[in-house]
């Protein structure tokens, strides 16, 4: 089954040496802009931290128990999410953000066929796999057999849609909310909001 | 490349154009970026902020270019890294010769 990787290590300065030209190459660059005072070593620790400090279950997750607690939110969200995500405190970096509602006939899943363009503000940087090759190719073409092997399993009756996301409109997925959650609150329903669930290879976790 | 129009019906834009190609099974492994790597988001990421890199296409632009053979082998970052050099080249932040001398003594150092 997939999981969130909830307990991320923070990066760590000691391991993992740079090897190929292209690694070194990212380093150089990054030690020479700072010298010519582009940005100093503050700000890069600082837009590290920041990047790090963005994780699915404080951000998009928030989001979606909100959506599921808050009818007006909800609609809202789903007509223009940039300016409802804002207003719950969050960022939601001058891209198109577009909200996809999963309903018991409809189940959306998201990809980025040309690169690897994701939810950053809401669900930090995106997961290996979804910039794999094999994810970006089949996803378009074979989504349920995709989704079998993320332990989805959806009835026929259910119509899957994908979408492709660009660089200037990112998606970010509704999940359905599990049934027996009817007396929950919005802090316990963010639990059952996983990851993967925001980008549709799974449904949300149920109680 | 006839496989491949014979697969999605539409010729490929470039080597990232991967929609609708056959594949095999998704490696959902997930691991912790190296540092070098959220050295180079972050500095990705600055570039933004500062006017370097404003609009994202930018660094679409920069990954999209390079040669087909390179982009299969690199992996994500070093894309990046790759974009965001070029980039920096084309505004006359950095030269190519600044970043060689660069590359080659960190590698020494490093020995």
């Amino acid at each position: 089954m997939s999981h969130d990787h909830p307990h991320r290590h923070p990066p760590q300065a000691d391991h993992a040496e740079p090897v190929s030209h292209h690694e070194w190459l990212g380093v150089a660059l990054n030690e020479l802009l700072m010298e010519k005072g582009l940005y100093t070593a503050q700000e890069l620790r600082e837009m590290m931290a920041e990047v790090e400090a963005v994780e699915p279950s404080t951000h998009g997750a928030r989001v979606v128990a909100h959506a599921w607690v808050d009818e007006d939110f909800r609609v809202r969200l789903l007509k223009d999410a940039n300016t409802a995500v804002e207003a719950l405190g969050f960022d939601s970096a001058a891209t198109d953000l577009t909200v996809l509602e999963n309903t018991d006939e409809i189940h959306n899943v998201v990809v980025c066929t040309l690169c690897s363009c994701y939810p950053r503000t809401l669900l930090g940087r995106p997961p290996t796999w979804y910039k794999s090759a094999s994810y970006r190719s089949r996803l378009v073409r074979e989504p349920r057999s995709v989704l079998r092997e993320f332990g989805t399993q959806l009835p026929d009756s259910v119509t899957v849609r994908v979408h492709d996301s660009t660089a200037e409109l990112r998606y970010l997925v509704l999940p359905l909310r599990p049934q027996g959650t009817d007396d929950w609150t919005e802090e316990r329903l963010a639990e059952l909001v996983t990851r993967d669930s925001m980008i549709g290879v799974t449904t949300a976790r149920t109680p | 490349m006839s496989d491949e129009i014979e697969s999605r019906g539409v010729e490929r834009i470039g080597p990232h154009d991967l929609g609708g190609l056959p594949g095999g099974p998704v490696d959902r492994t997930e691991h912790d970026p190296a540092y070098w790597e959220c050295q180079v988001d972050a500095m990705v990421m600055l570039m933004r902020r500062k006017g370097v890199m404003i609009d994202p296409a930018q660094l679409r632009r920069g990954i999209e270019s390079l040669d087909p053979d390179v982009y299969e082998k690199l992996s994500y970052y070093e894309r990046w890294a790759g974009s965001a050099a070029l980039n920096a080249i084309e505004q006359g932040l950095v030269t190519q010769a600044e970043l060689d001398a660069r590359i080659e003594s960190l590698r020494a150092g490093r020995q």
